[in-house]
């Protein structure tokens, strides 16, 4: 490799250097470049715009650790909460917006029945995100799958391609959206993990409404701090993610089922 | 013919310049005569004045260079979280809802939207997002006595001055 093609960034580095300060820093670019070529390319996708720093971080994997044992039947104030919170009709025509839903499950030669509370998984594969011909929906560096209604066309594949229903379309004109929340026809649109308030350093209107229920049947945290709850409790308890042989990865989980 | 080819082109340049002359002459008499937005054969667009202070750019800057810094900090904040920063269209919002009418869109006389018709650009933003701050940071549309209703009257006025003015 010859001198003339050290980056930019390591010849501003030496201002008004003296000749051997300018080759020093010229050879100490050159070696970067050359000894560790696999760190430098990693380092810059992570700045590629799409991933951009500040809150949302690679370091973080927000989950959701689900109890089913804990969440009771009939009870229905998480989707309520969610309702609330993003300012969505609540209404269960096929053409409303939902956005996490309350099912219940029956074994059949038991008859045990259970109920869980049932959303986008914020899978770490995500096949909404695969489909996606525009890059509109996307997986944010610390985990959350979302929508960038900026760039999304309404061609509902990644509705077809979620195996949790977890996708909804906007069939009519929005009015009276909250200011954090915006929804607009012709988009698609989904859980969001309250992304809004997990900026703020806050839990997802779910989880606090079940805490507030006295139910605590929902943790939300960081799976990747391991001195996090969601974290121990996944390490000391076992859990499933729905549809685990699709390999996907969920970051909601689990426990009971 | 290098002669003849000179004068031509004297010619076509003078003829430039009274063609400059006619297009500019009336703007920069416009200008120069400062006339009061109404009685003005064209419309003015009404700016009401925000809540705060001081708007994070420079008003001439922020006239031209908005929906740069709009597209910017939306694809910072929905992608990276970015949320409380300088150019965040909800900040905008908050600073610029109309007193009267709480809104920086509803009424042709609310701050994007006057400037918006003025211009015929529409605007897609409020289609998704909302046009009003959140309810915390926003005051009661008609505050105890008759401010909201006595400034909404006072826009109105200046509008229908507007279309009267018109030929």
């Amino acid at each position: 490799m010859k001198p003339d093609q050290t980056p930019p960034s390591a010849k501003s580095a030496a201002p008004r250097a003296s000749r051997r300060g300018f080759l020093g820093v010229a050879a100490a670019g050159l070696a970067g470049v050359m000894l560790a070529p696999g760190v430098r390319l990693i380092e810059i996708a992570q700045a590629a715009p799409g991933t951009p720093s500040a809150n949302a971080s690679s370091k973080v994997r927000w989950g959701m650790l689900i109890d089913s044992n804990k969440c009771a039947s009939g009870c229905n104030d998480c989707v309520t909460a969610c309702n609330t919170e993003n300012g969505l009709s609540g209404g269960t025509r096929p053409t409303d917006s939902q956005w996490i839903r309350k099912i219940e499950i029956k074994e059949i030669r038991t008859g045990k029945t259970q109920s869980l509370p049932m959303m986008c998984q914020h899978c770490a594969e995500p096949p909404c995100v695969d489909v996606c011909p525009t890059g509109a929906s996307f997986k944010r560096a610390d985990g959350i799958v979302l929508v960038d209604k900026h760039i999304c066309i309404g061609c509902r594949y990644c509705v077809m391609a979620c195996p949790y229903k977890a996708r909804s379309f906007v069939h009519e004109p929005q009015t009276n959206q909250k200011p954090d929340v915006p929804r607009g026809m012709g988009t698609v649109e989904g859980c969001t993990l309250c992304v809004h308030k997990v900026d703020r350093g806050e839990m997802p209107a779910c989880v606090t409404a079940c805490s507030d229920a006295g139910h605590g049947a929902m943790i939300f945290g960081d799976l990747n701090d391991p001195n996090s709850e969601i974290a121990i409790r996944v390490a000391s308890y076992s859990s499933r993610q729905i549809r685990e042989d699709l390999n996907l990865n969920t970051g909601v989980r689990y426990i009971g089922i | 013919m290098a002669g003849k080819r000179a004068f031509r082109r004297a010619i076509a340049s003078s003829l430039c310049a009274v063609a400059l002359m006619l297009t500019v002459g009336p703007v920069a008499w416009a200008q120069k005569k400062e006339l009061p937005s109404v009685s003005g054969r064209v419309p003015q667009p009404v700016i009401e004045p925000a809540r705060g202070g001081q708007c994070v750019e420079d008003p001439a800057f922020m006239r031209r260079n908005h929906m740069q810094l709009l597209k910017h900090q939306r694809d910072e904040t929905v992608h990276g979280g970015v949320r409380a920063a300088k150019y965040s269209l909800k900040a905008c919002i908050d600073c610029h809802a109309s007193k009267a009418t709480g809104s920086v869109t509803v009424a042709n006389t609310n701050f994007c939207q006057s400037c918006h018709s003025y211009a015929a650009v529409k605007i897609d933003c409020f289609e998704c997002h909302a046009s009003k701050p959140a309810q915390s940071s926003f005051p009661p549309i008609a505050p105890h006595g008759q401010a909201g209703t006595h400034a909404l009257s006072q826009q109105l006025r200046q509008l229908v001055t507007q279309q009267q003015a018109k030929p």
